[in-house]
């Protein structure tokens, strides 16, 4: 026999699925946001787009070669994927120097220091995100306003997000229907036309992303629905009780990182539960959690503190919220 | 003001003198009297809870010294004799021999010795391995190569080697738990008594087959032939299913039966290079 | 709609490759190695001796115990030696090894082609004669099926299900046994409901084999009580308890068997053995054997007999392809690698597929992800990542709380992972570990 038979045990097959693979598919997911966020910031997504990959990837292949010692995995590209989350996650006028502060944090801290993929409790985007929230509140709720390449009058460069209008103008005695005048209207919003996070801003373009995650089977319907639906039905009800104190549901989703965080942020593999059952239950909290946040925090936005006080409870949820077992509820007709 | 405090400061020690009673009252209600000596015992201990004594840790070790009558049977094998004569000081007991011992891998399937006929693709795991087939040789007794071994032992006594695929065992840190000689699937692994100089005579083969496959399948295979019973003057070699055994404990370290093996599967180690004259091979050893 | 069991479940590249190829006889080999443990069970013991001349179809090792088998020659010729030999997996087992003379068979054997349809056994009588031709299950799991067909007392059963799915990639030897021996199968299926003493029959195919569900169902009238159920094409829609949910909506509860929800499950070549043996008085001592592969230049489904090497059906099937890089004995999800050649078909081999050497090898293992998939792929609602994670890390009394019994090695979890993680390695060893355990408790 000429070559060396090959014996391992059963199967003896695999899918095409690998992890290169999954995450290639999200950075696939992502191109129609950053096409959107390109459109209407500019140059300025471009900078922050590529500083915070490219830092993201450093940091992970630095930190693997000189301090772990091991094997560099950058290959894998779930250090562009959080590259690329965290430039969507903060304002396109960011100076660099905090944001590559904050892919060191998000990357070294974040993940790195529980053992790299894999290993994370909290998804290193977001961690970076608000990590850089509270340490540079000024610059990071700085939003240039969406003009694209188009120059602007200095007087017009930054403006609000439509959820910190609201939140600004409730807080000094306006009524809603007042509000609603000053924000852009959801037709606007749903093709990007707001002020926010680069990658947040345009819904269009990342429901276009979820629907090729869903297509390509990369993420299940699960947590992206139950939040967006939660979301809704308790926005919907606090709007029907109080509609002169609480925005309708519908600008509810369009505004703020929700569709981001839903699609993108919460169906992170590693830091979401694994089950359906748990899937949904991790979303329905998600979603409860950020209304709460928007309306009685002090925070105008709450996804990513909702996502991160929900990852926390991803164990709890992997330990209690078991699949379905075959054969152990038997019902025989 | 002053009443906001004063209210205060006699709520926070009611509170306290409330939650101190309480806590007195399961302290003494659960009280768990124990002999004070299990805990120096334990100490004692080298702590590594290798389980190598059969008990579930180091602790249990103790409980278990401190409530026997003796201590014979009773042993903590990294610790040795040394650890076992000062337990028996704490208890005040006769000290139970201990005879120290070391780990062997009977065994020695190199890649050259023994062909690799197939490509094991697995997970790597001994025991994964084992269920699934005979290994990548055509021994189906010998070392499977995945370091189960080496997983299993908490002193960093052993070591795989990369290029005989075989677990290699230093002497000076093996402390003869006996953990890997449980994690081996296939019984290779054999704690024997340590002798001088970590000097060590040993069978370095488990293959039971007839000597015809054994020898087709492992050019170092033990045969079965019986020479080196014929040799040994101690009876210290016995031949059982086509595999020859020489028990540490009868073994006097005469090297002729290494001499005898016609496919070499009697192993010498950490002994003084011999003369190559074939009367100095024939002589005992008689300073041993 | 097709039907199909509610969770979990894969969707592998079929590669049946063969489907179209019609069984051919493969010649009687010159020498035959029949091992004595082909079956579920205690091994046979051999009841012949060294020179012995024996013909084909006699008994040359008898049962020992209940649950065990008979083992036939398959051969005319003369018993060289009775020694060991290698299996499957390269341990030594014990054969009866059989040099081939002619082809003798014994003359008790109908070997006209005429199709006996009526049943003239009684229940006992068929029991009996299954018993005493060695039929096991020919699926893969080889449980003799005598054993399967005496209801022990206190246990009923109403419905029988006959496994013609062949949800295994490349495997298509059942396809082509339904399609050419439809009548003998059906006829077999209605022997095993007689000694069942059930009225109903249900016999589940896959929806990829359109040509065997019409020709079945065709034939159908003809028999009373069976019918034919097209199932969605879905792996593992052939494991018993995912195909007892699919054709009768009845969920066989954790560590139960399927007589617990009053079924019988048989495959069709067990059916058609079932029929060789009680109408044409015919022992199992021959099967059909999907020889396949990519680069095989002659692929085929085989009627071979036992004992031949497996050698000899590859160089039939044209010979091996030099990139050969692994040989798997049964099918790609839930067969046996091959470490040798020499090894013998025995009753339970279904398939022998050569994979390229690009495909053999496994990819690299890299850090599980928590992405979830093997939870969503396994069909019994279990968690691969915990019991794999659990049994490599010797925390056996984990899995079994987590039901590491009920997994049943279909492979899915496996096969789905993006990490490439070795997960059925580990779970099947928690589970085998689990096993010992509780039969250990047990004993006490």
């Amino acid at each position: 026999m000429s070559n060396i038979l090959n014996v391992s045990p059963s199967p003896h097959q695999h899918s095409d699925d690998s992890t290169r693979k999954l995450m290639l598919g999200v950075i696939i997911a992502l191109a129609p946001s950053l096409a959107a966020s390109i459109y209407f910031f500019g140059t300025g997504a471009i900078i922050i787009t590529l500083t915070s990959v490219i830092s993201c990837v450093a940091f992970e292949y630095l930190i693997q070669k000189f301090l772990m010692k091991q094997k560099p995995s950058i290959s894998d590209g779930s250090a562009i994927v959080t590259g690329l989350l965290l430039a969507f996650n903060v304002p396109s006028g960011l100076p660099v120097y905090i944001l590559i502060l904050g892919a060191l944090f998000a990357i070294g801290i974040a993940k790195m220091s529980f053992g790299g993929l894999g290993n994370n409790p909290f998804n290193p985007a977001i961690v970076g995100r608000i990590f850089l929230l509270i340490s540079f509140p000024v610059q990071m709720t700085t939003w240039p306003k969406p003009t694209g390449f188009h120059p602007v009058t200095a007087d017009a460069v930054t403006g609000a997000t439509p959820l910190g209008i609201i939140n600004e103008g409730l807080r000094n005695g306006e009524t809603i229907s007042q509000l609603m005048d000053k924000v852009p209207s959801n037709l606007h919003m749903f093709f990007g036309y707001m002020g926010g996070s680069m990658g947040e801003i345009s819904a269009l373009a990342i429901i276009i992303g979820g629907i090729y995650l869903l297509w390509k089977r990369i993420i299940s319907w699960h947590i992206p629905v139950s939040i967006l639906v939660s979301m809704f039905i308790f926005t919907g009800i606090l709007w029907l009780i109080r509609p002169e104190q609480f925005t309708d549901p519908v600008f509810q989703l369009l505004t703020g990182g929700v569709l981001l965080g839903a699609v993108f942020m919460a169906t992170d593999y590693v830091t979401s539960p694994m089950s359906h059952k748990g899937m949904i239950i991790y979303g329905i909290g998600i979603g409860v959690m950020t209304v709460l946040i928007r309306n009685w925090g002090a925070f105008p936005e709450g996804v990513s503190f909702a996502i991160l006080t929900m990852n926390a409870f991803t164990p709890l949820i992997n330990m209690f919220i078991k699949p379905s077992r075959f054969g152990k509820e038997v019902k025989n007709g | 003001m002053s009443f906001t405090i004063l209210n205060t400061i006699i709520m926070l020690s009611l509170l306290g003198m409330v939650a101190a009673v309480i806590l007195y009252v399961i302290a003494q209600r659960f009280k768990v009297i124990e002999d004070p000596r299990i805990d120096i015992v334990a100490d004692t201990l080298p702590g590594a809870n290798c389980g190598g004594c059969g008990f579930a840790g180091c602790r249990s070790l103790a409980e278990a010294l401190v409530k026997a009558d003796s201590l014979e049977g009773l042993l903590c094998p990294p610790g040795g004799s040394e650890t076992m004569a000062k337990i028996a000081v704490i208890l005040d007991r006769q000290p139970a021999a201990v005879e120290p011992k070391v780990a062997v891998v009977r065994c020695n399937g190199t890649p050259e010795n023994c062909a690799r006929i197939t490509n094991y693709d697995g997970a790597i795991n001994c025991r994964v391995a084992h269920s699934l087939y005979r290994g990548t040789t055509a021994c189906q007794y010998g070392c499977l190569g995945c370091g189960d071994c080496v997983t299993a032992c908490k002193f960093d006594a052993m070591v795989m080697d990369p290029v005989t695929k075989l677990p290699v065992i230093f002497d000076d840190k093996c402390v003869a738990c006996g953990a890997c000689v449980k994690a081996c699937p296939r019984n290779i692994i054999e704690l024997r008594k340590k002798s001088r100089k970590d000097r060590k005579i040993y069978v370095s083969c488990v293959n039971r087959d007839k000597g015809g496959p054994a020898k087709k399948a492992c050019n170092v295979a033990c045969i079965g032939c019986g020479k080196c019973v014929k040799v040994c003057a101690y009876d210290a070699i016995t031949v059982t299913d086509n595999l020859a055994f020489i028990d540490s404990s009868k073994c006097k370290m005469c090297r002729k039966c290494v001499a005898e093996c016609p496919t070499g599967a009697i192993i010498e180690l950490n002994f003084p290079v011999r003369e190559q004259t074939e009367a100095s091979r024939l002589e005992p050893d008689v300073k041993e | 709609m097709f039907k199909s069991f509610p969770k979990g479940g894969i969707h592998p590249p079929e590669n049946k490759m063969t489907a179209g190829n019609p069984i051919e006889v493969l010649p009687v080999p010159s020498a035959v190695t029949i091992p004595l443990a082909q079956h579920i069970g205690a091994p046979a013991v051999a009841i012949v001796a060294k020179g012995d001349e024996v013909k084909t179809g006699q008994l040359i090792a008898t049962a020992k115990g209940f649950v065990s088998a008979n083992i036939h020659s398959p051969v005319s010729g003369k018993v060289v030696k009775i020694d060991t030999t290698i299996d499957t997996t390269g341990y030594k087992q014990p054969a009866v090894f059989i040099e081939v003379s002619g082809d003798e068979w014994v003359d008790t054997i109908d070997r006209s082609q005429v199709i006996e349809k009526e049943i003239k056994l009684d229940r006992e009588a068929i029991i009996n004669k299954c018993m005493e031709c060695g039929i096991v299950g020919l699926g893969g799991a080889t449980f003799p099926t005598h054993v399967k067909m005496g209801i022990p007392a206190g246990k009923k059963c109403d419905l029988l299900i006959i496994n013609g799915v062949e949800c295994e990639p490349y495997l298509t030897s059942d396809h082509r046994l339904m399609l050419e021996n439809g009548e003998e199968i059906l006829t077999g299926v209605s022997i095993i409901m007689k000694a069942l003493g059930v009225e109903k029959a249900i016999v589940g195919i896959e929806a990829n084999k359109p040509d065997a569900i019409k020709s079945l169902s065709d034939l159908t009238s003809g028999f009373k009580g069976i019918s034919i159920q097209p199932l969605k094409v879905k792996y593992p829609q052939g494991g018993e308890k995912q195909l007892i949910k699919a054709c009768c909506n009845r969920e066989v509860p954790s560590g139960k068997l399927p007589l617990d929800v009053n079924v019988v499950v048989q495959n069709v070549g067990t059916a058609y053995a079932v029929y060789e043996a009680v109408q044409k008085n015919k022992p199992l001592f021959e099967r059909v054997v999907t020889v396949t592969g990519k680069h095989l230049p002659k692929p085929g489904n085989m009627k071979v007999r036992i004992g031949t090497p497996v050698s000899a059906l590859i160089e039939a099937a044209g010979g091996m392809p030099d990139d050969t890089g692994k040989i798997v004995n049964g099918g790609p999800m839930m067969g046996k690698a091959l470490a040798d050649l020499d090894v013998p078909v025995t009753k339970g081999t279904s398939g022998i597929i050569l994979f390229p050497s690009e495909e053999s090898k496994r990819s690299e293992v890299t850090p599980c992800i928590r992405c979830g998939k093997c939870v969503t792929a396994c069909a019994m609602g279990l968690e691969p990542w915990y019991l794999s994670a659990a049994s490599e890390r010797e925390m056996f009394d984990k899995t079994e709380a987590a039901k590491i019994t009920d997994c049943m090695e279909c492979g899915s979890c496996s096969f789905v992972c993006p990490a490439n993680r070795p997960l059925l390695d580990y779970i099947r060893l928690g589970k085998s570990t689990v096993m010992r355990m509780i039969r250990e408790r047990n004993t006490k």
